[in-house]
């Protein structure tokens, strides 16, 4: 891995949050694509933090107020008519 | 989110009103209590104290963020407070938010992005992630809930944080690499794991 290549991978590790975000200017998102291309380990690095921040918002990962505590907080607030039902 | 109320309505104590505020963001509440602070009581202390306050200080809700960032604010600075009483060795200034995305280089490099979903949220998988949230330092894993978990915009995490939005970009990038890394290292364990069993 040469010393330039390296500098390359460091600025698009900088980047990778706004460059996931699409958050960054069309001529930056162009030059870390450039690099992507020819760099298999921040193409890894990149695939796998897309992916990691993905799995947060699977439904398996967001969990909902259980009924017992919906219910103790109505009533801790005085909300008791408005128990039931749910609204959406 | 899509759900919007009338100030109005709030301000002049309709209850109804109050309750479905109450239920739209008491599961989210809830969540990042129960992510921050790790354990069910304490969690429905921050979901309990969040409303609470809420409804003490509406008048004083001047509209310069949106009603769920002013929510989000009160609930994480209830888990923030218990964090400081319970543990006041935690960093949760992070002075090393500054620095740059230098020692977070990545040492694992398996790409495990095309394992299926069912195998990456069941069981094991889903512990794996679950543990590896619960490591991150709680200065960084205040700014993924919020942002990536919650999916409050860089500018929204800033207002409920008090923290520059330089500052939340840092501690994201440092989290997301931090739960990438942990979870690459799972991974990778476990190729090495099933191709040895596969040979023998």
């Amino acid at each position: 891995m040469t010393e330039h290549i390296h500098d390359n991978c460091a600025n698009l590790l900088g980047s990778l949050s706004e460059y996931i975000d699409g958050a960054l200017s069309p001529e930056l998102c162009q030059e870390i694509e450039k690099h992507l291309a020819g760099c298999e380990n921040c193409r890894v690095v990149l695939n796998t933090t897309r992916r990691t921040i993905d799995l947060v918002h699977f439904p398996e990962n967001q969990q909902t107020v259980p009924a017992d505590v919906r219910e103790r907080l109505f009533k801790r607030l005085s909300l008791d008519d408005y128990l039931n039902p749910k609204s959406e | 989110m899509p759900n919007e109320f009338s100030l109005k309505a709030l301000l002049a104590g309709d209850r109804a009103e109050f309750a479905r505020l109450v239920d739209t963001y008491s599961s989210p509440i809830y969540r990042l209590g129960l992510r921050m602070l790790g354990n069910a009581q304490d969690a429905e202390d921050v979901l309990q104290n969040t409303f609470l306050n809420a409804l003490t200080h509406l008048t004083e809700f001047e509209g310069r963020s949106s009603l769920s960032t002013w929510l989000y604010r009160i609930a994480a600075n209830e888990a923030l407070m218990i964090i400081r009483r319970k543990k006041p060795e935690v960093d949760l200034e992070d002075a090393g938010a500054d620095e740059n995305a230098e020692g977070l280089k990545p040492t694992q490099l398996v790409d495990w992005s095309a394992l299926p979903e069912d195998e990456l949220l069941s069981g094991e998988g889903k512990e794996i992630l679950d543990q590896a949230i619960r490591n991150l330092p709680e200065s960084m894993r205040i700014v993924f809930l919020l942002r990536d978990v919650e999916g409050l915009s860089i500018r929204e995490t800033a207002e409920a944080l008090n923290l520059t939005e330089t500052n939340v970009k840092t501690r994201l990038l440092r989290a997301r690499l931090f739960l990438r890394e942990q979870l690459s290292r799972y991974y990778g364990e476990r190729f090495i794991r099933e191709s040895e069993e596969q040979n023998d």
